[in-house]
């Protein structure tokens, strides 16, 4: 799959914006989006190639891994979900100090997009954005499955 | 990821990704990444390895320091295991049925342990449990030659039908395991290699691919290396 990977097209950026964080990280409020197509059983499911996303509240933990690839391990997350949502750990870092506070929700998309990706920039990624500048947000952790 | 990135920075919030494709990572240049050689499912590392988690974690949010993009490299290579999970199936039972049939229905027990315990199930994407026997039942005879046109597959969508019967063999497994969690492609190797569902799943996908079957209806039935 890596290799695989390493050859297919990606979406090119020309002047990529920056945004350092304006606070310091034991202020700020955290997020995670994810690509692993998490939802709760009564959230609607992820269709092949879905663009659209799905909101986690904070204290969600019984989720479900709706990727459609059949080509990477589902078993970790089935043992323990931290090993694709680390929500677990970002409440302990709040607990010790480390950051300022968990953000109320967090979000997930589908990974298997068509390759120009161009619904999720220019659609329902900045959608997104929207919904965790409106909780306050301040960083956002990104994974993958 | 690389993508959302790019569109949540330039709406003003300040990322960091954990990135699984060192390629990937390197072309679409997102401000903060972390790359992590772990297997494919498993960004954070390894389930239940909490100070591992914490220390991934630990290194993304330390990029946010950077003051241009950045893309380092996690200190640790976690392989795939491909050693299959030590997990006895059930004995036959009903000689009559399908032996993939039968298996199912002896794993049934485990599986609805894992639902008790867990209080989720990723099975349910094209059938339910209490369908499973059934759409072995026609991948049973797809694989004996029967035309996959004229025997259709509870449920409709092959991928999906299969990602349920692995999915329901892969939660009921982790419950009869005992031991540390098993590594990545753990499971699987004991899903395709050792049980009756896997090997008939297997049969079935190379005889509709036979039959003139589309592409995605078979191909995307079982990872693309088996």
């Amino acid at each position: 799959m890596r290799a695989y990977s390493a050859q297919q097209p990606v979406p090119q950026f020309d002047s990529p914006a920056f945004t350092p964080l304006g606070k310091p990280l034991p202020e700020a409020r955290v997020a995670i989006v994810t690509s692993a197509a998490l939802h709760r059983p009564d959230q609607d499911r992820f269709a092949p190639a879905d663009t659209s996303f799905r909101a986690l509240d904070r204290a969600d933990r019984d989720l479900v891994l709706g990727h459609w690839s059949p080509n990477f391990d589902h078993s970790g997350f089935q043992l323990d979900l931290n090993v694709v949502y680390p929500i677990d750990r970002l409440e302990e870092l709040v607990a010790e100090g480390v950051i300022g506070d968990v953000a109320p929700r967090h979000f997930a998309f589908a990974g298997n997009q068509p390759e120009t990706v161009s619904e999720v920039r220019l659609d329902t990624g900045p959608a997104c954005a929207a919904e965790l500048l409106a909780d306050g947000v301040d960083v956002v952790v990104l994974t993958p499955v | 990821m690389c993508t959302l990135a790019h569109v949540f920075e330039a709406a003003g919030l300040t990322t960091v990704v954990l990135a699984s494709m060192r390629e990937v990572a390197e072309r679409m240049a997102p401000p903060r990444a972390l790359y992590c050689e772990f297997p494919l499912g498993r960004p954070l590392g390894r389930p239940d390895d909490v100070a591992l988690q914490r220390d991934v974690l630990g290194r993304a949010l330390a990029l946010l320091d950077a003051s241009e993009t950045v893309l380092d490299t996690y200190p640790l290579v976690i392989e795939s295991d491909e050693t299959p999970l030590a997990c006895a199936i059930p004995p036959r039972f009903d000689a009559t049925l399908p032996a993939a049939v039968d298996e199912a229905q002896g794993l049934r027990a485990a599986y609805e342990r894992s639902l008790e315990a867990r209080s989720v199930t990723a099975v349910g994407r094209a059938i339910g449990a209490d369908q499973v026997t059934d759409a072995l039942g026609v991948l049973h005879q797809w694989a004996q030659g029967a035309s996959w046109k004229e025997n259709p597959l509870p449920g409709k969508i092959t991928v999906a039908v299969c990602h349920d019967i692995r999915t329901y063999y892969t939660e009921a497994a982790l419950q009869l395991a005992t031991g540390p969690a098993p590594g990545a492609r753990s499971v699987e190797a004991w899903f395709y290699e050792q049980t009756e569902a896997g090997k008939t799943m297997q049969a079935a996908r190379e005889a509709i691919r036979d039959q003139g079957a589309p592409f995605p209806f078979w191909f995307y039935m079982a990872p693309g290396h088996r």
